[in-house]
């Protein structure tokens, strides 16, 4: 008892690793957040909030360890400094690296089928689609299907989407019917698991295929722009009954194959934007559980058009910000619902996992994590690439079904003129940016409204967008706990 | 308190014997325990005897006579019988705390530590003595405990114990604690890896996310380095871990922060468990550094247990009482202390949540929070 009372105790200071106030600097970059504080973000997406100069004085190395005890800690704790010229623990930091890259590993998942190109809605934002019945002309053929699953089959990804968009897919039930079959007897021999999704109006749904949605296990995807005003002004239809026949179709779903596999996505356009709050109280009270406040698409509005596409963004921001404060309070009010763009962003900052979002990674989406078969065999690298298709721009066409091998497609000359611009760690603009973590590399978004895949940084829309969403997302959750935990049951999916 | 040794006078003990007691002749056993008159038609199956009787001289085998007290033996216990006499329990037939400490040896030297580590090589006699223990335990044991000091000091003997365990008791949960600082080899975490031991889990303490006053408290230089690494290369093994903090003035501060780094850095973990402060061993001597009062630290506790809670991480409150505790973490609070060192004070006996408290280590009767109170029934 006597040894073990005398055993001498060592003070805190024996235990540093460096004696004097030198220090190195780890990745990291910085932002403005608010008159008042800044954040500190290093290559992992971990953040720091911090009062405003505080990465002046960590670069210039004013910050020590006895002035600054709780800062200094928390900067070696999080890795933005290092005692050491190459910290220990740098194989953790690898680690987290490709941890949040790894939904590269297993390359295209998502498969995207534009089955028919045919539609009985004439939606003024839609550029592509025809109201027509010739079948010959705008749905995709049988050999064209048979060509593009067995490209799908070839990627090494042991789990596929298979994606049947249009026109209005349901149109061509009979297609993604034969598709289907095709798909699940191949996946067998090739040991792949594959989820179905019809993107639908619901419209044209019957009985017959709800019965066989529950039978294949088919999610379903539909698009409900609002209460019944905007819906059907977004959404025009002969007779006016857009959003009766989506609400009673949503509806039935949810009966016959359950909540959780029918989903509603919002396009917002213009008139949209001067209703923030009647959209997201239309769906509380549709009984969703979230809500996807999708950016406007450019590809409708007039290329290299600087100051249109920034006004435009400057009121989708309005719009975005009061939709996601209306939100938040629905989810203080003790209703559960979140929105996704917000998830997908915060995923990235507050977990260690990868978020594969089609259309904010880097490397980008596209290819990556997509492609896309058009009705008429010809093979695109993103959904965007084929409606800039449709204006006659073939820039994003990677192949043609039944003529271009994997190899071609993939791998192509093409592709790899693309690649060359889909890091964001390797754009101008992008490289030196404090949220680059957070964000991706749209190349086809860059070229649609700024004529080249590179994009000018300081006046590019998607630029703008983000920055401000990522700066308000931080601004939120740094000023009120209670947001904080919201955001954080949105990732876990707890009330 | 529960009794885990006894002691009596030995004759003819050369080496220590390991084996099942029984005081019923005809049972199983390797050890016969003698009350009153001894049956010594039967002796010949025994190796060994113990009996509270002074009958050294008329019996031919190993024995220990004159033994003060052997009531808290039950038959089937297992036990050590050391050429000096003393008689060690080393497996408690009716318990579920079971436990094997592998050597009191430790490469760190914990300000708090409630066992504080020996400098002195008992390694050979403890692998000796489990190595005869390991067979003798009930298939149908439940779990086992393994601890110290620092069990991987043991170095390939330690491996060997545990392919051991994993061939005779396949059935039974082992829970081994460790610093894990011998795991940033990447041999030693190879090593365990391929055991392939899916009942065996580390219980790994990480005392901030900050190296230094980490290595403060563990008083072992590089030891938080060592640790995170053998962490990730335990986990790359495949190899079940639990997290354990144990709650002080030192670890409070940080705490928040300590729970957002196990999540960013260590999202594998199976259980993290928050541990209050046990008044033993080294724990009274550094009082002064260590002691909060649990009812000062509910704020800092309850934000890093439902951060981890909240991604689906499993949490535990061990050693604290209902009474101190916020009630929002009572669904994480288990009876966690082993019975043979559990206690309550005599105001718990009007207490309504009694049943479900974990109470008192017997060593904090002397130094508790100051805030127990019993809590009545609400009508």
């Amino acid at each position: 008892m006597k040894e073990r009372l005398t055993r001498k105790f060592l003070p805190p200071d024996i235990f540093k690793k460096s004696a004097g106030d030198t220090y190195y600097l780890l990745p990291f970059k910085f932002h403005r957040i608010t008159s008042k504080k800044e954040v500190l973000i290093n290559e992992v997406g971990d953040f720091l909030i911090v009062p405003v100069g505080t990465s002046a004085l960590i670069i210039e190395r004013k910050i020590n360890r006895e002035d600054h005890e709780e800062l200094y800690a928390d900067l070696i704790a999080n890795f933005f400094i290092s005692e050491q010229p190459i910290p220990a623990l740098a194989e953790v930091l690898a680690t987290r690296y490709r941890t949040k890259k790894s939904f590269l590993d297993y390359f295209t998942s998502l498969h995207i089928f534009v089955i028919t190109l045919r539609c009985e809605h004439t939606c003024h934002y839609c550029q592509v689609s025809r109201v027509t019945a010739d079948k010959s002309l705008y749905d995709m053929s049988k050999e064209h299907i048979d060509a593009g699953i067995q490209i799908m089959m070839q990627s090494p990804n042991p789990h596929l989407t298979m994606e049947f968009q249009g026109g209005e897919a349901l149109l061509a039930f009979e297609n993604i019917v034969y598709a289907v079959k095709r798909v699940q007897q191949e996946a067998l021999i090739r040991d792949k698991t594959v989820t179905f999704v019809i993107c639908t109006n619901l419209a044209p749904l019957t009985e017959d295929m709800l019965v066989y949605f529950k039978q294949n296990n088919i999610l379903i995807s539909t698009s409900l722009d609002g209460p019944e005003s905007i819906h059907n002004k977004n959404r025009h239809k002969p007779f006016d009954n857009s959003y009766q026949l989506t609400i009673d179709g949503i509806n039935k779903c949810r009966k016959e194959l359950g909540e959780e596999n029918i989903s509603a996505l919002l396009t917002t356009s213009t008139l949209s934007l001067q209703y923030p709050n009647e959209i997201v109280d239309e769906y509380v009270n549709q009984g969703f559980r979230n809500i996807f406040l999708r950016p406007i698409s450019p590809y409708g509005f007039a290329k290299h058009n600087e100051k249109k596409n920034g006004y435009e963004t400057a009121q989708f921001l309005d719009f975005y910000k009061k939709a996601l404060n209306r939100i938040l309070q629905h989810n203080l009010n003790g209703y559960f619902i979140r929105e996704d763009y917000a998830c997908i962003i915060l995923k990235k900052m507050i977990t260690p996992f990868p978020v594969g979002y089609v259309d904010l990674q880097s490397p980008a989406g596209l290819i990556n994590s997509v492609i896309v078969f058009n009705y008429d065999g010809k093979i695109y690298a993103s959904d965007e690439s084929r409606m800039l298709a449709e204006m006659n721009d073939f820039t994003f066409q990677l192949g043609t079904l039944g003529y271009s091998t994997y190899k071609d497609v993939f791998y192509g000359t093409k592709s790899i003129e693309i690649s060359e611009v889909f890091l964001n760690e390797a754009l101008p603009g992008c490289a030196d940016c404090a949220f680059q973590a957070y964000c991706g590399a749209d190349p086809v978004f860059n070229y649609a409204t700024q004529g080249d895949m590179w994009g000018h940084r300081p006046t590019s829309s998607f630029c703008q967008r983000n920055m401000e969403i990522i700066r308000y997302l931080i601004e939120l959750m740094d000023s009120d706990k209670k947001i904080e935990k919201i955001f954080r049951n949105w990732i876990t999916g707890k009330n | 308190m529960i009794q885990l040794k006894t002691k009596g006078r030995p004759y003819n003990i050369i080496g220590p014997i390991v084996g099942r007691v029984t005081r019923d002749p005809d049972v199983e056993a390797e050890i016969l325990l003698v009350e009153r008159d001894s049956p010594f038609s039967s002796l010949p199956r025994f190796k060994s005897i113990i009996t509270p009787l002074d009958i050294g001289n008329q019996i031919d085998k190993p024995s220990v006579c004159n033994v003060q007290n052997i009531d808290h033996l039950c038959n089937g216990d297992i036990v050590v019988v050391n050429t000096d006499g003393i008689i060690n329990t080393l497996y408690r037939i009716n318990s579920h705390h079971n436990f094997l400490l592998l050597t009191e040896r430790c490469n760190s030297n914990c300000l708090m530590c409630s066992q504080p580590p020996k400098d002195r090589d008992d390694i050979p006699y403890f692998y000796d003595i489990y190595t005869q223990l390991i067979p003798l335990i009930p298939k149908t044991c439940s779990e086992l405990g393994i601890t110290g000091g620092e069990p991987t000091l043991l170095g390939r003997k330690f491996f060997q114990l545990l392919q051991q365990l994993s061939f005779n008791l396949p059935e039974t949960e082992i829970h081994c604690l460790t610093n894990g600082r011998a795991f940033a080899s990447s041999n030693m975490a190879n090593n365990l890896g391929r055991l392939s031991y899916s009942r065996l889990m580390l219980g790994i303490p990480v005392y901030s996310d900050y190296y230094q006053l980490h290595d403060y408290v563990v008083q072992a230089k590089g030891a938080f380095d060592q640790t995170i690494q053998g962490l990730y290369n335990l986990a790359k093994n495949k190899v079940r871990i639990e997290i354990r903090i144990v709650l002080h003035k030192l670890t409070i501060p940080r705490l928040p922060k300590l729970a957002k780094f196990i999540y960013k850095n260590l999202p594998f973990v199976e259980h993290v468990a928050f541990m209050a402060l046990e008044y033993q061993g080294y724990t009274p001597h550094n009082i002064d550094k260590l002691w909060i009062d649990p009812v000062d630290y509910s704020k800092e506790l309850s934000e890093a247990m439902h951060y981890l809670s909240d991604y689906d991480i499993n949490v535990s409150l061990y050693n604290s009482q209902l009474c101190t505790t916020p009630q929002d973490l009572w669904q994480f609070s288990r009876k966690s202390i082993s019975d043979w060192k559990n206690s309550y004070l005599a105001e718990c006996n009007k207490c309504s949540v009694l049943e479900d408290c974990g109470g008192l280590f017997q060593s904090n009767m002397m130094k508790h929070s100051d805030h127990i109170k019993a809590l009545l029934q609400k009508s």
